[in-house]
């Protein structure tokens, strides 16, 4: 199936700024779906609220758009009522992390067996350019309007410690790498986190004078390595890209068909 | 032959049964007096009857799981205290205006805040009809005994996937942890409604919120053949967002009217010794059991009270009570709150001033002593 069959004609035009980094996301997430073959009929795609998460309106899945940050938790419904369903989440930073922080580090303990997407932009974009957790100390928003104090986390980080079995992070700039990632996630049974860096030129870029959208694409090529690069060493501050953890262990709703047996076994 | 089974049971466990009754096969929660049992209970039985349970990191996790699980084609519940219900408020304007079957299963404790634990009230009432914000309508029942605990929660999965719509259950702590005898029903004895799915068939264009000439909307499985989008927006048809004024009007207008306008219909009530009474007592849930302790032995005495028993509080069944009430001396509400029934009666019938309140928010069940103080007033023999 050609790419442009997973997307609903209808709904275009989006909504999206022009130079938002989100469509880029969606270009690689039905990148992947399509090299995977995936039918359009086991996908569900279950978002929050934000820029990022009206992505679910425009492809050609079951969608489900949510409330803000709680779109893990619905999907959580929506994949152990049917576990042969495909579930993809994308959410946005502070949707993801803020907000639907909680739903999250449950999320990764669990392992259940969906694909998070965070599209971080470091800033709420939806509601006109607020500080995210992802901001970060020093970032100019239009709540830090003297600099930011709040400090940020790592999602990379957070996914790790909270136990997610799969989790990746790339860019809008590295397209290709993001494609493969979300394949690759998709393919993960067990819950996976790809974080994908994506600008808001509408709000971050112009509080933060980062110029247009393709200078803050070009941007995301300076600031990240490969993960295990010697550059990192000699300069904490890159972010790396790749993959930072793929392993097994066991996923809930396997684990669940186990005690439905045990149970009817009396 | 009909041979019901009989247990001796907690309400919890009654709500329970009735729901298992009824065809649950997903349930998420998060633990909370005194609805807790209602969990407990569920993570024993529905794996081995085939079914789901989940316990989510909370209450507002709890009620949006469900909803998923609703939309793959299940019946599906939660069940939670003021404190939970409080959080879910948000999510439940969700499946309001998304059209989810779902039933939501509140035991009432003593509020505000985490009040008191382990004592009944009745304080949800009104969180129960205007929690979530916006304009809305909402199906709220309520129950006095195990039996009818039972009774209705059947009706609340019936009603849900009648009218696509989350029902509340508005029990109570009295209720919910009592212990009395229920007889399960013989499969078959009770109706159920499943859930109305569309016979459009694959590749036919299927339009998730356009209602049927009965007003029903058919609905489709996620994973199905039919691909749609679900929002908690204004939205149009196929359930893409809009703000079109037309679809916005439409939209509220459709929610409120499929309840609001069946008021009448969706009005499940008792009534003992109506018809020649003189004074009515107007009750719901475990405070009715107390208001027909004091009918009965006034009856005895030769007093003509009465007893209209509410088991719909929401949409509110006005016209029916206004009839039950017309031409009485009184009408006393008896409840464990400040009066929110009371006040729904005041405007209902066609002389509020004679409504009065027969009340206890002290967190110890109301009994008839309480009652007899207030009839004591309105007859004129002082306190
Ligand atoms: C409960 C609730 N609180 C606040 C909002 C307002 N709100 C909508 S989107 C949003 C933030 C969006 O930022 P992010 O998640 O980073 O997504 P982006 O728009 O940047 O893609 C907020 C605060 C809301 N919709 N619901
Ligand atoms: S405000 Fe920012 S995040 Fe939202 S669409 Fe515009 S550029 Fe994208
Ligand atoms: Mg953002």
């Amino acid at each position: 199936m050609a790419v442009k069959d997973y997307i609903r004609q209808r709904f275009l035009p989006h909504m999206w700024c022009p130079g938002c980094g989100h469509g880029t996301v969606l270009n690689s997430l039905l990148r992947a779906v399509e090299r995977l073959g995936m039918s359009k009929n086991e996908i569900v795609m279950v978002s929050g609220i934000g820029c990022s998460s009206r992505i679910s309106g425009y492809v050609d899945f079951h969608t489900l758009h949510t409330l803000h940050g709680r779109a893990l938790a619905f999907a959580t419904g929506v994949k152990l009522s049917k576990p042969e369903l495909n579930v993809i989440v994308p959410m946005g930073d502070g949707d993801a992390l803020a907000i639907g922080g909680n739903h999250f580090i449950h999320a990764c303990r669990r392992n259940i067996d969906m694909t998070a997407i965070v599209m971080n932009n470091r800033i709420y974009g939806m509601t006109g350019g607020q500080f995210s957790p992802m901001s970060g100390v020093g970032i100019h928003a239009t709540t830090a309007p003297y600099a930011n104090i709040d400090r940020d986390f790592d999602v990379v980080e957070m996914a790790l410690a909270a136990g997610a079995t799969f989790v990746a992070r790339s860019t809008v700039y590295h397209a290709q790498q993001a494609t493969d990632l979300i394949k690759q996630a998709i393919l993960h049974e067990g819950f996976s986190v790809v974080e994908i860096l994506s600008q808001c030129p509408t709000h971050f870029g112009r509080k933060n004078k980062q110029g247009a959208a393709a200078d803050m694409m070009a941007h995301y090529k300076d600031i990240t390595v490969p993960v295990g690069s010697k550059k990192k060493a000699a300069n904490p501050e890159l972010i790396e890209r790749g993959i930072f953890v793929q392993k097994d262990a066991p996923e809930y709703c396997q684990e669940y068909d186990k005690i439905m047996q045990q149970a009817m076994k009396g | 032959m009909m041979s019901n089974q009989i247990k001796f049971v907690q309400g919890n466990e009654a709500c329970v049964e009735g729901a298992l009754y009824a065809g649950l096969n997903f349930f998420a929660g998060y633990p909370i007096t005194p609805s807790s049992e209602i969990a407990e209970i569920l993570a024993r039985r529905l794996p081995a009857a085939g079914g789901k349970f989940i316990q989510m990191e909370d209450e507002i996790a709890s009620i949006a799981a469900i909803i998923g699980g609703s939309l793959t084609g299940n019946k599906v519940m939660t069940a939670t205290s003021g404190p939970g219900f409080s959080l879910m408020q948000e999510a439940l304007g969700y499946a309001i205006m998304a059209e989810i079957p779902c039933v939501i299963v509140d035991v009432q404790r003593g509020g505000p805040s985490t009040g008191i634990p382990t004592h009944g009230s009745q304080g949800d009432v009104m969180q129960a009809r205007w929690g979530t914000h916006g304009d809305h309508a909402i199906i709220a029942l309520t129950a006095s005994n195990h039996q009818d605990v039972f009774q209705m929660t059947v009706e609340a999965f019936n009603l849900a996937e009648t009218y696509r719509t989350p029902v509340i259950l508005l029990f109570d702590e009295v209720v919910g942890h009592m212990r009395e005898k229920l007889s399960i029903p013989e499969e078959g004895e009770l109706p159920l409604v499943e859930r109305l799915r569309t016979a459009v068939k694959g590749g036919v264009d299927y339009h998730p919120y356009l209602p049927r000439e009965d007003g029903r909307l058919p609905m489709s499985d996620f994973g199905g053949v039919h691909r749609y989008n679900v929002t908690g927006l204004y939205h149009d048809m196929w359930g893409f967002p809009s703000a079109d004024p037309k679809v916005v009007h439409g939209l509220i207008h459709h929610l409120v009217d499929k309840i609001e306008n069946r008021a009448n219909l969706l009005a499940r009530y008792k009534e003992y010794y109506l018809d020649d009474a003189d004074i009515i007592l107007l009750s719901y849930g475990s405070a009715a059991r107390s208001a027909l302790h004091m009918v009965k032995s006034r009856r005895k005495r030769g007093e003509r009270l009465g007893l209209l028993e509410l088991q719909t509080l929401w949409p509110f069944p006005r016209e029916m009570v206004r009839t039950k009430c017309a031409d009485v001396e009184a009408v006393v509400v008896v409840e464990m709150n400040m009066g929110m029934i009371m006040q729904e009666v005041r405007k209902a019938v066609a002389d509020p001033a004679r409504v009065f309140l027969a009340n206890r928010i002290d967190g110890v069940f109301i009994n008839p002593e309480d009652i007899r103080s207030i009839l004591r007033l309105i007859q004129g023999k002082g306190v």
